[in-house]
């Protein structure tokens, strides 16, 4: 299988502070694999810079054989690549619907100003793109909330719009920035399975930050661990948990619950 | 019940101080000479014992529940006390005039608070704000039917008096000068009209609760028939259509020329609108595209020597341009502002405005923009032989460039792009991760913005027929600003109500104009601290569970 | 390496750079037209330079209130400048009662320093109750929201006092003490201006000290790092924010008076727009939250507004140059914030991108 992203000697630093350090990484198609590591090890800033929300300072990254670093947010989302953030950022005071509307922005092409004499296209355009946020609003099981204010969900209600939205553009990759953070073991579950379910179904591309390591071990063919902004261990969960090196950069800082050690 | 003592006089002193201040700096004297029934109650009365009334009514309110004595004695002492800071004010003038320093606190507003007569009228400035006190710890104990009634009432009857100018001038328009003598005397009520206006609002208000208390369950159950709620709002519709159109008729010149400021502001407020209730991009600097579009038009019309249109241009083929010059500064000054935060924006908007007035005013730019003097001679719209030049004609003409700008308003909150301000408001960052190009995004909403307000300039510049650069001071974008808040940031609707709260109804009270920049400022920490979301909020657009129907374009949201 | 330096580089920062150009080639051809042509002499630049030190003194003291306040509660105290006033427009009838009973003449120096107590002890009840009243119930509200209050209370607070004390010119007399000229390096000038210099530099070294130093300064400036954090460590927070406004009232109170003194067209209701917008240029310039900064962004920009119309502008040929001072001003801010955000002296506090 061909690789959808590599992210080749990539390095970020903030001032003085490493935060991302000569890390490379390659993300087959199709699959499903996570970044995992302690607090502070660079995972966010990672995504921040796949996502053009930060310059790197070298290396590259590479997706769909297109160099894509520094290049602007929205276009970098154009080629598709969309993400969830680790503290749900909606837009709180839209509707959910139009939320996930937002979300499909680049995909609408008609010229700003039809909206005013309605033309044909445009109709048609919001036609379909309401049809297309209700169809998403059903696939991640909020139908009927769609016109509740985002701000109004339950959390996990919350955590499932922000992925719907991120889905919106059709993006190729999905970053997913601890979709898990603050879930009791039922929603978790839950959520891993319809993890599962979007690249089943969907065919995307998954890479996810976790620090649930029964998600992570449950669904990832591949695992990479970061600490201190550099790349400490490769490979398949099985390899993963049986590498000295994670265990040491976990056990290390005295989280006696070992790999099982969580934020919470 | 336990009477709160301590809660009573907190109440009376807070009823007291306000006396105090709306004394001191002027208004009770000033208001005292509007009388509103008779020559017994004037608007000095309204301001100063309508505290009093406040201040009982809230103790006993503070108080939930008791008897109807004890709401009466809580009143009583509420207004008492809250009459001891402005008669201290009394007393303390006696001995040490103060006019010098503050010049509101003069015999003039002594003798209105003593009853003319001296320290010894104290004692009925006493009576009269316990009684008022006592009546409101009354008010609160009646019955709610009852206090409904009363007080919508009373509330009736002042606003009649204090708006005598709007209905005398409708009346003298529909029934001719002899009608309002009927009712009023110069501009105030004739005592009699006044208690039949009052008994008649609360005998209807009564009669009404009582009739839908007696069905509750036949209103409350029957589901609003989609089909007969549509029915209803065409109707409105075409009733407030129908309104729109006539009003000149009926309201007579003055009367238009109130509505053509409203117009004017409702323009203003529709293009800031998109700036700051869409976009959520503050712009304090918002006047200097109003100008823009006002100069542009006084300059390419002007029949002085000012004129760079060369003697082509009429109102009409300069509208358009006026309109785009302000689009291109929008842009212009939109640019280096793109990375601002928020309070940063503002302020340097507002230097964007001071620079442009300040230019305009300058010798420097004199022989193009006519400096102090302003552009004169800008002649009046005409078409097809109707020469636009009465306040009547130029209503009409802003009503139209107002029903635009709502359309187009509308229009785009409702696509793609309204969508993106709204999703840029809510979180740049996350809306750039959405692939929406804030810059791009942004300088559209500065663009349009602006162009509704360089509308409003050049037919502003043409119903003058002259424009000065003070006319294009920071009020004016306060005044819009404020507006669109009191009406409800984002909402289009909120932005008509502003404007007709905020424009017109201070425009019927032209003699306290001195105090409309303090009532606006007031008004303003007063909405952001109890109802930052306007009195008319935007409403959430329902989409999910409206097969078909994308958006319908009225006046309704 | 091309490619990418190019990726980098957005329209706008193309935009932004040129406009920056200009603005550099604008002020440098200004600055070659005047100096060539000799249009001053010395001595006139430099009155107008001890002129504008004095001025930008003031708004060095104004700035601070802007900058305490930022520093602590990341917003803008939009009616900063109304503070102001309300001092300066309070102390104006004092003062005439001082110089009617001749207190103000026999012993100037007691009577300043009774005139700057009165005066910031007005601006400072003024600003502890807008604080209390308008941005305390407000202080988790979305940034737009107390800004918008600031501006509401900036017009409460004028129209107040037009209310209260009417809406002419009020002067503050004349002191005979101050009427000489003193000589310095060779130039005579008005001995106000040196005095007002002086007791502002003064004020600004006590207050200085008082954040260095004093226990209720340093938990200031622990509330200014990490309001959390502060609190764990037992600090009081709305007392200490409170403080600030007292403090920054204060400041504005004693800037009014000093005002009063120098500037014979007296005070009135609407005096503190101007001086507030150019104290607020002169926090930014400074870098915002920097008290330091602050203080040398005030002189700074009384030298730019005294200076520039004759320096630049009148090089370049506009005529009534000092028509367009307040321009200046505004230029200077929107320059700075656009080029520079951070200021000269920097931030004292590094916000993330926001």
């Amino acid at each position: 299988m061909a690789n959808i992203l590599t992210a080749r000697n990539v390095t970020k630093t903030f001032g003085g502070l490493v935060a991302v350090n000569d890390f490379t990484l390659d993300i087959a198609e199709n699959s499903i694999s996570s970044v995992i590591g302690p607090n502070g090890a660079g995972k966010t800033t990672f995504f921040n810079c796949v996502t053009g929300f930060y310059k790197v300072d070298e290396g590259e990254i590479i997706f769909n054989s297109e160099q894509i670093q520094n290049r602007r947010t929205d276009v970098v989302t154009r080629k598709g690549i969309s993400r969830t953030y680790q503290n749900i950022r909606l837009f709180s005071n839209m509707s959910a619907i139009e939320n996930i509307l937002v979300g499909q922005h680049p995909r609408l092409k008609t010229f700003w100003a039809e909206a005013v004499w309605k033309s044909k296209r445009f109709r048609n355009e919001e036609l379909t793109a309401l049809e297309e946020a209700r169809r998403l609003l059903r696939f991640v099981g909020l139908q009927g909330m769609g016109d509740t204010l985002a701000r109004n969900l339950p959390y996990g209600a919350q955590r499932r719009l922000e992925i719907a939205r991120a889905l919106a553009s059709l993006p190729k990759l999905l970053l997913l920035d601890e979709p898990t953070a603050g879930m009791n073991p039922n929603e978790t579950g839950e959520m891993t399975r319809f993890i599962q379910h979007l690249r089943d179904e969907l065919g995307i591309t998954i890479l996810l930050i976790e620090h649930d390591m029964r998600v992570v071990m449950g669904i990832s063919e591949q695992v990479t661990v970061l600490d201190y902004g550099s790349k400490i261990a490769e490979g398949s969960p099985k390899e993963i948990q049986s590498n000295p090196r994670v265990i040491e950069a976990y056990l290390g800082r005295g989280a006696a619950s070992g790999l099982k050690a969580g934020k919470r | 019940m336990k009477i709160n003592w301590k809660t009573t006089l907190r109440y009376g002193l807070i009823g007291g101080v306000s006396a105090l201040y709306f004394s001191m700096i002027g208004m009770v004297e000033l208001f005292a000479g509007r009388n509103l029934i008779g020559t017994t109650v004037n608007m000095g009365h309204l301001l100063l014992y309508g505290g009093m009334l406040a201040a009982g009514l809230l103790a006993a309110r503070a108080h939930h529940q008791g008897k109807l004595a004890q709401h009466a004695v809580i009143g009583l002492v509420a207004g008492l006390s809250a009459a001891i800071p402005t008669a201290l004010l009394v007393i303390l003038h006696e001995f040490i005039p103060m006019q010098d320093v503050f010049v509101s606190v003069n015999n003039a507003l002594i003798r209105f608070l003593t009853f003319e007569r001296g320290l010894p009228g104290l004692l009925q400035f006493f009576l009269a704000s316990g009684l008022l006190g006592l009546l409101g710890g009354l008010f609160d104990g009646i019955p709610t039917d009852y206090r409904r009634a009363v007080g919508t009432g009373l509330a009736g009857v002042a606003i009649v008096a204090v708006f005598s100018d709007l209905v005398t001038q409708v009346l003298t328009n529909l029934f001719g000068r002899a009608s309002v003598n009927i009712f009023f005397v110069s501009k105030a009520l004739k005592p009699v009209i006044a208690l039949v206006l009052l008994l008649a609002i609360a005998a209807f208000v009564f009669m009404r609760d009582r009739r839908k208390a007696n069905a509750p369950a036949a209103v409350a159950a029957a589901p609003l028939d989609k089909r007969a709620a549509l029915r209803k709002q065409v109707i409105l519709f075409v009733i407030i259509g129908a309104l729109l159109a006539i009003a000149p008729w009926i309201l007579g010149s003055f009367l238009s020329q109130v509505l053509f400021e409203v117009g004017r502001f409702v323009l203003l407020g529709l293009g800031l609108n998109i700036v700051v209730g869409y976009a959520g991009l503050l712009d304090l600097g918002y006047v200097a595209f109003f100008a823009f579009g006002a100069y542009t038009m006084g300059l390419l019309t002007t029949t002085t020597n000012l004129n760079l249109g060369g003697g082509v241009f009429n109102f009409w083929l300069a509208l358009p341009i006026a309109v785009l010059v302000s689009v291109l500064f929008g842009v212009l000054l939109g640019f280096p502002v793109l990375s601002l935060r928020g309070d940063y924006l503002a302020i340097v908007t507002l230097g964007f405005g001071e620079i442009i007035r300040i230019l305009a005013l300058s010798d420097w730019l004199k022989p193009i923009m006519g400096g102090a003097q302003g552009v004169l001679f800008i002649p009046t719209p005409e078409i097809f032989g109707i020469v636009f030049d009465s306040p009547e004609s130029m209503y009409y003409l802003v009503l139209a460039a107002a029903l635009v700008a709502a359309f187009v308003s509308i229009r785009l909150r409702d696509s793609r792009l309204g969508r993106q301000w709204m999703a840029m408001r809510e979180d740049e960052d996350v809306a750039e991760a959405m692939g929406i190009n804030t810059v791009q995004t942004k300088l559209l909403a500065f663009a349009i913005g602006a162009g509704f307000s360089g509308l409003g300039g050049a037919i502003f510049a043409a119903r003058l027929g002259n424009i000065f650069p003070h006319s294009f001071n920071l009020l004016i974008s306060i005044n819009a600003l404020s507006l669109i808040i009191v009406g409800g940031l984002g909402s289009i609707p909120g932005v008509i109500v502003g404007a007709i709260a905020l424009v017109g109804l201070p425009e019927l009270l032209r003699e306290f104009q001195e105090y409309r920049l303090l009532i606006y400022g007031i008004l303003l920490i007063v909405m952001m601290l109890n109802r930052p979301e306007g009195f008319l909020p935007a409403e959430v657009f329902k989409r999910e569970l409206h097969a078909g129907e994308i958006t319908e374009p009225a006046e309704v949201e | 390496m091309l490619r990418r330096t190019l990726s980098r580089v957005s329209w706008v920062d193309v935009f932004l750079r040129i406009f920056q150009l200009v603005a550099a080639v604008v002020i440098l051809i200004g600055l070659y037209k005047t100096f060539t042509t000799a249009r001053y002499s010395s001595e006139q630049w430099a009155t107008l330079a001890f002129a504008g030190l004095a001025q930008g003194s003031i708004y060095a003291l104004i700035a601070l209130g802007y900058t305490l306040v930022y520093g602590i509660l990341l917003m803008i105290n939009f009616a900063h400048g109304e503070i102001y006033m309300t001092g300066a427009f309070s102390t104006v009838f004092l003062a005439m009662y001082f110089n009617r009973i001749g207190f103000l003449q026999s012993s100037p120096v007691l009577a300043i320093i009774v005139l700057i107590l009165f005066s910031a002890a007005v601006s400072t009840s003024i600003a502890v109750l807008l604080e209390r009243i308008a941005y305390r119930p407000l202080r988790n509200a979305p940034r737009l929201i107390p800004l918008i209050t600031a501006i509401g209370a900036s017009f409460a607070l004028q129209y107040t006092f037009r209310g209260l004390f009417g809406s002419q010119f009020r002067a503050y007399p004349d002191i005979a003490v101050l009427k000489g000229t003193w000589n310095i390096l060779g130039f005579d000038v008005p001995l106000v201006q040196p005095v007002v210099f002086l007791a502002a530099v003064l004020l600004m070294v006590a207050l200085y000290w008082f954040v260095e130093r004093t226990k209720t300064g340093k938990a200031m400036r622990a509330v200014s790092e990490d309001k959390a954090v502060a609190r764990l460590m037992g600090i009081d927070i709305d007392r200490i924010i409170v403080s600030t406004f007292a403090l920054g009232g204060a400041l504005a109170g004693a800037a009014g008076v000093f005002n009063g003194l120098f500037r014979p067209q007296g005070v009135f209701f609407l005096m503190g727009f101007f001086p507030g917008i150019k104290a607020f240029t002169a926090a930014v310039l400074g870098g915002i939250g920097n008290i330091p900064g602050a203080m040398m962004g005030g002189l700074l920009l009384g030298l730019i507004e005294a200076l520039g119309p004759n320096l630049i502008l009148e090089g370049l040929g506009i005529p009534a140059a000092n028509q367009l001072k307040d321009a200046i001003a505004f230029l200077v801010l929107v320059l700075i914030l656009i080029f520079r955000p951070q200021g000269i002296f920097g931030e004292r506090l590094a916000e993330k991108k926001a």
